[in-house]
């Protein structure tokens, strides 16, 4: 019997469970209303899309319609467990406004075509551009939700056959600084631990990481540890109170864009109480003795004053980190989107360094992605990196690709690093690049400073390619319009977090002429007569399993090799974490176990960038450096954020999600259950802040940067002072909006900044300032935020978010500890 | 000693700098990394400049008689044609950036060479850092202009 209201129980009910014991199964379950499983057609095998965490499920189908899920309890990851997105999100998939049809713009209006029409368009203007510039006109900016063989293709298509150097993915507003960071500390991208470490750990650490709204399946895996026996204990570092900041034992609220200085004392604590191991330091590491030295001109004390958190919590957390026997960190937004973004991360990188914490049960990193197939953007190489890890700044890497390609060195661009997506949006506005195709993602919404984003995109003089599901805001741009195919209408495979390969096979047809994108892609690479050297069409693949076979040895030998694995293998074991080849075909849990790297000379994907300027390490330089391949602890100096509040805006302005949506809401905003969770933008407020501008919960309000304004309401929350917190998920799609900004008044990106992180060159989303103007007295109505996460209202009369009980939870015992 | 005529040349050196990264902030204030990195290297040339002034009563000199940076070959045109340019002025700028920060970490060095003899051990520890700095915003202006020049070169 359904029992379980997942909109007021995100996280469902616990199985508590001990140190070292495995996390019990639990299979959830959500059929759509008056539908009994055994009325299910079929079981069709997948895993989540929106959000990293990669939970197993299999999709219900009945009459060619998706009818629901059911989690895998086998699978590693989730252990059947479902989120709120998980069990709600599909219903998407059959919304009436579906992009059924291409679209060509005439005459000023996007019409109706075939893709006959629409593809030769989008050649010959792409032939035109290259006769004519070359291909330094063409961009393309893709996104983290497509699948493997997709990014393999565009990457292949844009780096090998067109040869321009503009691509890159929404990743990097998400998990740049991810890659970033482990290339600075391991010489090359790939996530470090596992999500198994959570079993083990006794101390867990969140540095900017909301699990609980993030990764509801793996915060219950917390919340399953922490009702279990000997329970690890939470540090939490974030300005919001956030679930994970309930849980923890220490929690420390830093004024937003100080986290190198805070990192930098809990280094300087760590080393003036000897909580070093130094023998894994002094065999697998260098920079040791910079560190000791720049951090220490951070004790705790100057920290607090920078940070605005008390110099004994500061210490109280030390302690945790230093006493602790196994080690968990994560790293999220809260690091990624903040001023020093990639410095940050690497000094949390530099923790597990000191300690010996890496490669053990319990004793991991995990450098967290936002979403489902982020990773496979960035070792396809479609986001800003070569691909298979490979370094664009040794000719020996490009040589490899190519010849893996079977294409000439000289087409694959590697003069630079690849164009990242701020600078791509900054060609496009100076003309240069005169041809972006965007797939799968929503600029118009989710990058910073709307009003020029809006306006570039809208440019004459550029063509616009749009391939998504729906007519979202950037879609209206467009000089042509791509349906696609989505999660459940096409076979693909994905990579979590944790690197766990999982197949996600076709279950229905796409509505209308909605096409996938990897045939999308090769449609065109046809139309364009790439060939390679031998003269063979290029790709040389023409399908998923195809695709996947050529990404498997574009992928061998580098350390996201996934040589071991084929479409029958993911079909039999649920989930696998690479490198998985011939030596390792179960895969590999922990990466850097036996203390090595893949950072020696001739491996490394990055010689590394300088942490506060960016510029990149030339080859002598990481020579000098780290000739024999070790982990790098690099120490940095805190630098404070280019905008900091003054009279006229004396608040400090982050952006971020909740936990029942995804990005623009394109799939969430219409499965009515998460729509109706969280409806309307709000604004997160203090107490004291609030009272000071004569606001109270509900309260109309507009808020305002340098940049831009919205309106919202108040929520009075439990926020640090000082600091305003907006969710960046509503946009114009279901709004009226009348043309000109005045009326665009919702986006959180009206008022965000263009300046990102020097290193990783992600937005900083969490460095704005703002001010505050009531709009008078609200309606009586609370703000449309939901009071189960962060966003909880401080007033108890505030009536709970809540559901529907419709979900099927089923335990095989297994719950006692 | 010349080791404060070394110490006049590098202050003024290390404030023509910062001059020059503030109005490279401010000439380039659309380009966002080039504007933020700018205002803080400029800030580490301040830094710098200090410095020098609190060691100049260490060699009795008055630091009071520092005059402000003469208008010298930085005010000349960099590259030909950057004027009306605005892609060719951003190249010009780096350009700049690169030769004025190169000649202010040799100086450095140079000055170290002096600490040495004189065995100055503190001064000889202020050049090493500078140097560093001086040599981390040599590298920002070349990294920013190997990835910049592409795109304007080939349009």
């Amino acid at each position: 019997m359904p029992s379980r209201d997942p909109i007021s129980q995100p996280w469902g009910s616990r199985l508590p469970y001990g140190q070292g014991r495995q996390w019990p199964a639990r299979v959830d379950h959500h059929l759509a209303e008056g539908l009994a499983p055994e009325e299910v057609d079929r079981w069709v095998r997948s895993a989540t899309i929106l959000h990293s965490n990669g939970d197993a499920l299999d999709i219900a189908v009945k009459d060619g319609r998706v009818v629901g899920v059911r989690g895998r309890g086998k699978d590693r990851v989730n252990r059947g467990r479902l989120g709120p997105k998980d069990l709600y999100g599909w219903q998407a998939n059959h919304s009436p406004d579906r992009l059924t049809h291409p679209l060509v713009r005439r005459d000023g209006v996007l019409t109706e075509t075939d893709w006959d029409t629409a593809l030769g368009l989008v050649a010959s203007r792409s032939r035109e551009l290259l006769d004519e510039q070359g291909s330094t006109a063409l961009g393309f900016y893709t996104s983290g939700q497509l699948f493997l063989e997709e990014y393999y293709t565009l990457a292949a298509v844009g780096h090998g056959a067109i040869g321009t150097n503009h691509m890159d993915g929404n990743t990097r507003l998400c998990t740049a600084t991810a890659a970033a960071s482990l290339k600075e500390s391991f010489g090359c991208d790939g996530q470090p631990g596992s999500y198994s470490d959570i079993d083990h750990a006794d101390v867990i650490a969140l540095y900017g990481h909301n699990m609980a709204e993030t990764q509801t399946v793996l915060w219950a895996r917390v919340l399953d540890r922490l009702a279990g026996p000997n329970p690890p204990r939470l540090v939490c570092v974030d300005p919001r109170p956030t679930p994970v900041a309930r849980k923890a034992t220490v929690h420390l609220a830093p004024r937003p864009g100080t986290n190198v200085a805070l990192m930098n004392a809990l280094l300087h604590e760590l080393i003036r109480n000897d909580r070093v191991d130094h023998t894994y330091v002094e065999n697998h590491t260098v920079g040791y003795e910079e560190l000791v030295r720049r951090t220490a001109e951070y004790p705790p004390e100057r920290a607090a004053e920078i940070c605005g958190v008390s110099a004994p919590a500061i210490r109280g957390a030390a302690e945790l980190l230093g006493g602790a026997e196994r080690l968990l960190s994560t790293v999220l937004q809260g690091f990624y989107q903040a001023n020093q973004a990639t410095a940050a991360a690497v000094q949390v990188n530099n923790v597990h360094l000191l300690r010996g914490m890496l490669g053990r049960p319990g004793a991991g990193v995990l450098q967290m992605n936002g979403q489902p197939t982020a990773e496979n953007t960035r070792e396809c190489g479609a986001d800003g990196d070569m691909t298979g890890f490979r370094n664009w700044n040794n000719d020996g890497h490009v040589a490899d690709l190519a010849r893996v390609w079977n294409l000439d060195p000289m087409r694959i661009p590697h003069y630079a690093p690849p164009t990242h997506a701020m600078q791509i949006m900054r060609n496009v506005e100076k003309g240069s690049i005169r041809f972006l195709w965007v797939s799968a993602t929503n600029p118009a919404v989710s990058l910073p400073e709307l009003r020029r984003v809006r306006a570039l995109l809208s440019q004459q003089s550029l063509f616009l390619v749009v391939q998504d599901c729906f007519m979202t805001e950037t879609a209206e741009l467009a000089d042509v319009v791509l349906p696609a195919a989505i999660w459940g209408e096409k076979t693909g495979t994905l990579t979590n977090s944790d690197r766990t390969v999982h197949l996600s096979e076709k279950a229905v047809e796409a509505p209308g002429e909605a096409r996938p994108d990897l045939d999308i892609f090769l449609d065109y690479a046809r139309r364009m007569d790439f060939r390679d050297a031998d003269g063979h069409p290029f790709p040389q693949w023409h399908d998923p399993e195809s695709a996947f076979e050529a990404w498997k040895r574009a992928s061998a030998g580098r350390p996201c090799d996934y040589s071991g694995l084929t479409y029958e293998r993911l079909r039999g074991a649920s989930g696998v974490q690479w490198p998985c080849d011939e030596e390792r075909p179960d895969g590999t849990e922990r990466l850097y176990a036996d203390g090595r790297f893949w950072a020696l000379p001739e491996q490394c994907e990055s010689y590394g960038r300088d942490l506060v300027t960016g510029a990149p390490l030339e080859e002598m330089e990481y020579r000098a450096m780290n000739p024999e391949g070790r982990a790098m602890l690099k120490a940095v100096e805190y630098v404070p954020p280019h905008e900091e509040p003054d009279r006229d805006h004396p608040f400090v302005l982050i952006t971020g999600r909740t936990l029942y949506h995804f990005h623009t809401r394109t799939k969430t905003g219409r499965s009515p259950e998460l729509q109706r969770a969280a409806p309307e933008v709000w604004v997160e407020v203090s107490p004291s802040d609030a009272q000071e501008a004569g606001l109270s919960e509900g309260d109309p309000v507009e808020v305002s940067s340098p940049r831009g304004t919205i309106r919202a309401r108040t929520r009075v929350s439990g926020i640090r002072a000082g600091v305003l917190f907006v969710p960046f998920h509503y946009g114009y799609w279901d709004t009226e909006v009348s043309e000109g900004d005045g009326a665009r008044d919702r986006a959180a990106n009206e008022m965000t900044v263009s300046d990102w992180d020097p290193v990783s060159k992600q937005p900083l989303f969490k460095t704005a300032v703002a001010r505050l103007r009531p709009l008078g007295e609200g309606d009586g109505r609370p703000a449309p935020a939901p009071t189960t996460t962060a966003s909880a209202s401080l007033d108890h009369r505030v009536a709970a978010t809540r559901g529907t009980p419709d979900t099927s939870e089923e335990t095989t015992g297994g719950g006692a500890p | 000693m010349r080791i404060v005529a070394a110490l006049r040349e590098l202050h003024r050196s290390e404030s023509a700098l910062a001059d020059e990264l503030l109005r490279v902030a401010d000439r380039h204030s659309e380009e966002p990394e080039v504007r933020h990195v700018a205002e803080d290297l400029a800030y580490w040339s301040r830094e710098h400049a200090h410095e020098i002034t609190e060691v100049m009563p260490r060699y009795r000199s008055d630091p009071a008689g520092l005059a402000h940076p003469e208008p010298a070959e930085e005010d000349q045109p960099e590259l030909p044609g950057e004027e009306g340019d605005a892609d060719l002025a951003l190249l010009a700028d780096l350009r700049r950036v690169y030769r004025m920060s190169a000649g202010v970490a040799l100086d450095w060095d140079l000055l170290g060479q002096g600490a040495h003899v004189v065995a100055d051990a503190d001064l000889l520890a202020a050049t090493e850092r500078c140097r560093a700095r001086a040599e981390r915003q040599m590298r920002w202006a070349r990294g920013m202009l190997k990835a910049l020049s592409p795109q304007i070169l080939a349009t």
